[in-house]
């Protein structure tokens, strides 16, 4: 796996961070920029206006959980987030962030970083290291068959290195 | 090797004899199912990058139900596109109008037991009901499956939850689902398949079955499966289809857990404002005073549902002060009301009927709601401003529940309504 590792200011949330908070439903009928503007208005209005790229949420439990909407991940993407680390994701969230290629991390200790501390996540280790601190955290390392998926960038990307070679 | 319903599908759909728990593997997809939200507007444009055309229109279910009726031009041009996708690939299970998706799935028995089915919809997981392995995922998910028939999965753990004795009168199968997520948390089955069994299941109608594998997404599964028994095949012969019984998990399969409930010790119960995981029996909930009662959704508006709240409307009327609002969940599900004399009482006791389609549920369609308004609800989900305002407060219950909040205007006990023993 070619994912390069990832480092941003962590931006923390609490559990069970669900789709309808992160993309109200209302938002749906429109284009992802608009969307990207009302990321986690559920939650703390006016977030999408505080993020620099390449920042890094960081979540606890069961991020994610709700509807299918895969404008969740893409519009916090297009809003700038580079990477979520979390407790654990809801199946469908973490699916569809490997898919749009932002890395969803799996790590049972993401409560221990702290709101704008720096972090740096290694995928194909299964690591993230809190850069303040020193304090190395295991994290989940994804299988190599999905880990293709997001180095390719995504599922779209993926797929047409491979339609191109109808033999594979 | 014993084997789950869950390690069996997957290993015939991946061409393996077995698979184990979190093996990481590539599986041919039965059927796919997509609906206007998740569906055409999203991935058609990247058909167009890829330069490519489905893998096979027919096993390709297509379904306009979150924006229908359409309400502004956004909505509408949604519609449309989703209409041409339908004329330009030759999907011959387009249904426009007919019904919410997974309610059709359901009806129209287009998921066969043993099938491995995924839908770009997170209540996906009803259709296992039919004994199927019944996926949501998101759209560019669906986009792999339709180009290519095939999908990335990790085989899952199952856990067997088993409950005994016999649901009560007055008690429903919301009731029992809401009590398990309840007792479980909205997380407590997280990545795992739940396989229903047990007398208290048994005895239960396919209709209400399904409302156990829809809220399969309420518990963080990664789905719900009932296996196909005899009255699944009558389901499926009454279509004119041929099924046998089974998939069935061998007895000594390996589970990661066995949930056991008492059937009978469950009560009518509603989940509170914000976390459909707050579970309380609604006689210790104090009788919330609602202005909202809705019917609808894929879980709370079939025939048996809209049936259910005839029962405790019939010869009643609607408090003042409360709305009452019913948007059956599929036209088959209207009409069958409107033949016996269901929608009838619906209407007599001051009901106002909304269109069939996903209409309020996801704060999309017609029905939302206001700051300030306190809402019961069949649907599954009670996220805040799920239905509307961020200031609104939803309650999610039984169809019984919903009616009796209905005629009482405040949220209490359904059984003193239909005969039943509180
Ligand atoms: S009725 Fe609600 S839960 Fe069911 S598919 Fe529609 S939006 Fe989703």
């Amino acid at each position: 796996m070619t994912t390069s590792p990832i480092s941003g200011t962590a931006r923390t949330f609490g559990d069970n961070i669900d789709t309808d908070v992160i993309v109200p439903g209302k938002y749906l009928v429109y284009d992802l920029p608009e969307i990207a503007k009302h990321v986690m208005d559920g939650v703390r209005p006016g977030f999408a206006d505080e993020i620099s790229h390449g920042d890094v949420i960081v979540g606890g439990r069961n991020f994610g959980t709700g509807s299918s909407r895969e404008m969740a991940p893409r519009g916090l993407q297009a809003a700038g987030i580079a990477a979520i680390v979390a407790k654990s994701f809801a199946r469908i969230f973490f699916r569809n962030c490997i898919n749009v290629g932002l890395a969803p991390v799996e790590c049972a200790d993401a409560d221990l970083v702290q709101e704008g501390q720096t972090v740096s996540i290694d995928l194909a280790a299964g690591r993230v290291t809190i850069v303040d601190t020193g304090q190395v955290l295991d994290a989940v390392a994804l299988p190599e068959e999905i880990g293709e998926i997001l180095a390719a960038g995504g599922m779209e990307n993926y797929l047409a290195a491979r339609l191109a070679r109808p033999t594979s | 090797m014993p084997m789950t319903i869950a390690q069996k599908i997957i290993a015939r759909a991946a061409g393996c004899e077995v698979v184990q728990p979190d093996d990481v593997l590539w599986a041919d997809v039965d059927i796919a199912m997509m609906h206007d939200s998740s569906g055409p507007r999203r991935i058609w444009p990247a058909l167009e990058r890829l330069g490519v055309g489905v893998w096979d229109p027919d096993r390709i279910v297509l379904v306009c139900d979150h924006y229908v009726p359409a309400n502004n031009v956004a909505a509408a041009e949604i519609l449309q596109t989703t209409r041409h996708f339908a004329k330009a690939f030759g999907i011959t299970r387009f249904h426009e109008a007919q019904g919410i998706a997974h309610t059709l799935m359901v009806e129209k028995g287009y998921a066969r037991p043993g099938e491995l089915y995924l839908g770009s919809d997170s209540h996906t997981c009803t259709a296992g009901v039919l004994g199927c392995l019944a996926l949501g995922v998101g759209s560019t998910d669906i986009l792999g499956v339709v180009t290519t028939g095939r999908t990335w999965l990790r085989v899952p753990h199952t856990i067997r939850i088993r409950v005994g004795g016999q649901l009560r009168l007055g008690v429903t199968a919301k009731d029992l689902i809401l009590h398990i997520i309840g007792d479980k948390g909205m997380d407590g089955a997280l990545y795992q398949v739940l396989e229903f069994t047990g007398s208290a299941i048994d005895a239960l109608s396919i209709q209400e079955r399904s409302v156990l594998t829809n809220m399969c997404a309420e518990i963080g599964a990664k789905t719900g499966v009932v296996p196909c028994d005899a009255l699944t095949v009558d389901h499926f012969a009454s279509l004119g289809v041929d099924v046998e019984p089974g998939p069935f998990s061998d007895a000594d399969a390996e589970f990661s857990a066995t949930w056991i409930f008492d059937g009978h010790a469950i009560e009518p119960v509603v989940a509170r404002p914000d976390r459909h995981d707050d579970v309380v029996p609604i006689s210790d909930l104090g009788g919330p005073p609602v202005s909202r009662a809705y019917i609808g959704s894929c879980t709370g508006a079939k025939y048996e549902d809209l049936a259910m709240a005839a029962e405790v409307l019939r010869g009643r009327r609607v408090a003042d002060g409360v709305l009452l609002q019913v948007a059956p969940a599929s036209r088959a599900a209207l009409q069958q009301a409107m033949s016996d004399g269901t929608a009838q009482a619906l209407m007599d006791a001051g009901a106002h009927l909304l269109s069939t389609g996903c209409g309020a549920c996801p704060g999309i369609g017609a029905g939302v709601l206001a700051a300030g308004e306190v809402a019961i609800s069949t649907t599954n989900r009670n996220f805040r401003g799920r239905m509307g305002s961020p200031d609104s407060s939803l309650y999610l219950g039984s169809p019984y529940s919903v009616a009796a909040a209905a005629v009482a205007g405040s949220i209490v006990d359904p059984r003193q309504f239909v005969g039943g023993n509180p």
